[in-house]
């Protein structure tokens, strides 16, 4: 099937405005879907679903939450780990504590209770800018650090600071397999796409984008500075606290307070500097290249080498290679693998006959 | 209130960056319905005068009244709320987005359904969503932009931008709107163009319309009256044909020592 616009004339706005315009996107995005919720239950060995699939997913999740602040309402932020890690520790907090409390609010708890946080964090946007807030984002990051590591209230008391989540159950399923987790988190996934999708496509994503692309001109046509990256700072939080909470009870099954520093902060944000700054599609891209690259980079020093290469090397090129990778999209290609894929898709539109 | 009432009164504006007297002792008014054009010679205030009408700046000095009441200090978007409205004079569009986004977000300030709705796209979003729409295309009709709506901006020629910017702040149906040097840049056909919309704007919709233009015959062609400012300071006002018979203006321009 040719990816084509031509023949699918839009009769109203609303057709013009939905949400993929283009057939062939929301085949794309069908089939996607069959392959996630069909083909990987049916196929996909345990190894592929708990090694591969859940952190690809939950990081997918984590970069929507820092593109929306930073892609689309551009605030660096260097804490994205601490909004993780908010999320994470309420998550366990409101399942032990309230024993009730069923599962989906657990999470929508938790994702709350960061993106609160996330405003408390961002309320200096107003007055600083750029490097300067990134630098207040970092305090934040430490600060949650500091603090997940020094009061054991937060782990219910357990001195190792380390602690199993709890049992989960889902409208009186437990979910206890790799299979029964796979389908939470992408249930997550396709909830946390779609809103956000509709946000930057909606009032509130025009409001972010004007904020940083030109926030004088923003607030002259009457949009509030303030409201509009609080907001950021509120959405972006919520899915990092909800991708901190799927991490610690669905992928590492324990609350740590390591898995949060700042490198997770960086990861994320190498994701969407990687997949594409404003792009939802580019946090997948992004997401799925952290994850298989190391992967690919093992078995190609195991080839190259004959096996016997040691781990801490592989690690080091593996620093080195995103590091090479960081400035190489930084310079030549801003808006990442996502603008790769739609040049790509410019030139197959007109193929082949371009002009 | 009256007709000849003004909308908006300037009274011993006073605003200074360090030693440079950007504005000082400036009065004027801003009457409803008309074409208001501020001249002066480069550095003499103009730009500075716009952004204390719609608060990017704020006086040091002086007052204004809006509609009649002393207007507290205000923030950009508050104005806004107000109907003021404003084009820049080094084009300020949003570039990273398409037409139909910069200009709807224009429309900012009529869109009112929370977050929650807007995530969902939901009922009255989605419906808010098309309403607007529909009101963006009148005007990218009106502005004949219909070929580039869904181009990103940052890649139009300048000339493009320029309408598509006015498209923005037209789509905010606003009462005063601030034009500062829109045709600059333009070449013969580009301002004639302009200089239409802009008649159109003010006749059809009786948008109060304050603009800064270098071009003397524009300025002559299309205002109702003119306001002269050099170094800061008002030196005349009236209609074209007075303030081009003023013999401190005819200085201004060719440049007579101080
Ligand atoms: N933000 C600022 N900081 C310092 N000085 C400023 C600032 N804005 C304007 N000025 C100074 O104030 C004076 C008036 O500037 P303004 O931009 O209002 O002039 P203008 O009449 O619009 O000129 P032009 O025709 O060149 O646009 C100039 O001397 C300018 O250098
Ligand atoms: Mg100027």
């Amino acid at each position: 099937m040719l990816y084509r616009e031509s023949g699918q004339f839009k009769t109203s706005y609303k057709a013009d405005m939905a949400i993929f315009p283009i057939r062939q996107d929301l085949w794309g995005l069908i089939t996607t879907l069959i392959v996630a919720v069909v083909i990987v239950p049916l196929f996909a060995s345990e190894h592929m679903i708990v090694g591969y699939l859940l952190p690809f997913m939950i990081w997918s999740i984590a970069a929507i939450g820092l593109n929306i602040l930073t892609g689309y309402a551009g605030q660096l932020s260097l804490g994205h780990g601490a909004f993780m890690a908010v999320g994470a520790y309420s998550a366990y907090n409101l399942a032990v504590r309230i024993p009730d409390l069923p599962l989906l609010a657990v999470f929508i708890g938790a994702g709350l209770i960061a993106a609160a946080c996330g405003v408390v964090v961002g309320s200096p946007s107003l007055r600083i800018k750029g490097f300067y807030l990134a630098v207040a984002t970092l305090a934040a990051q430490f600060f949650s650090e500091w603090v997940f590591a020094t009061f054991p209230w937060f782990v219910g008391g357990a001195a190792s600071m380390v602690i199993d989540t709890p049992k989960m159950s889902l409208f009186g399923y437990p979910i206890e397999s790799n299979l029964d987790n796979y389908f939470l988190v992408l249930g997550f996934v396709i909830v946390t796409t779609l809103l956000a999708k509709n946000l930057v496509r909606s009032e509130i994503g025009r409001a972010w984008m004007a904020v940083r692309d030109m926030d004088v001109a923003a607030e002259v046509i009457g949009i509030r500075p303030l409201y509009t990256k609080l907001s950021a700072f509120a959405v972006s939080s919520f899915f990092a606290g909800i991708a901190g909470a799927l991490y610690a009870f669905c992928y590492v099954k324990s609350v740590d307070f390591t898995a949060f520093d700042l490198f997770v902060s960086l990861k994320v944000l190498f994701m969407i500097i990687i997949g594409g700054m404003g792009s939802i599609l580019g946090c997948f891209l992004g997401a799925a290249f952290i994850v298989i690259l190391p992967i690919l980079l093992n078995v190609a020093a195991h080839h190259l080498t004959g096996g016997n290469v040691s781990p801490e090397l592989i690690t080091n090129i593996e620093h080195m290679t995103f590091g090479g990778l960081i400035v190489y999209f930084l310079i030549v290609e801003p808006h990442g693998l996502a603008r790769m894929w739609t040049t790509a898709k410019e030139k197959l539109r007109l193929w082949p006959f371009p002009h | 209130m009256n007709v000849s009432d003004p909308i908006l009164e300037l009274e011993n504006i006073s605003l200074s960056f360090g030693a440079v007297h950007a504005l000082a002792d400036v009065s004027f008014s801003i009457y409803p319905g008309e074409v208001l054009a501020i001249i002066g010679p480069n550095g003499a205030g103009k730009t500075t005068m716009l952004n204390v009408i719609n608060g990017v700046y704020h006086p040091s000095e002086g007052k204004i009244n809006y509609k009649g009441q002393a207007r507290a200090r205000m923030r950009p978007h508050q104005t806004a709320v107000q109907g003021i409205a404003r084009t820049f004079q080094n084009v300020a569009l949003f570039k990273g987005m398409n037409t139909v986004d910069n200009i709807m977000t224009g429309r900012n300030l009529k869109m009112n359904t929370n977050i929650l709705l807007q995530a969902l796209y939901w009922g009255p979003a989605q419906r808010e969503e098309a309403v607007h729409r529909e009101a963006v295309e009148k005007v990218i009709d009106f502005l004949e932009i219909e070929a580039v709506r869904k181009t990103v901006v940052g890649r139009l020629p300048f000339g493009l931008q320029k309408r598509v910017e006015l498209g923005r702040a037209l789509a905010a149906e606003p009462e005063i709107l601030l034009l500062d040097e829109p045709m600059a840049g333009m070449n013969l056909e580009e301002k004639e163009d302009m200089c239409r919309f802009v008649l159109d704007v003010n006749e059809e919709f009786g948008t109060t319309i304050v603009l800064i233009e270098h071009d003397m015959s524009v300025v002559m062609d299309i205002s109702d009256r003119v306001v002269v400012l050099d170094y800061g300071r008002k030196i005349s006002e009236g209609t074209p044909d007075e303030v081009r018979g003023d013999q401190r203006v005819i200085d201004a321009y060719l440049g007579v020592a101080h």
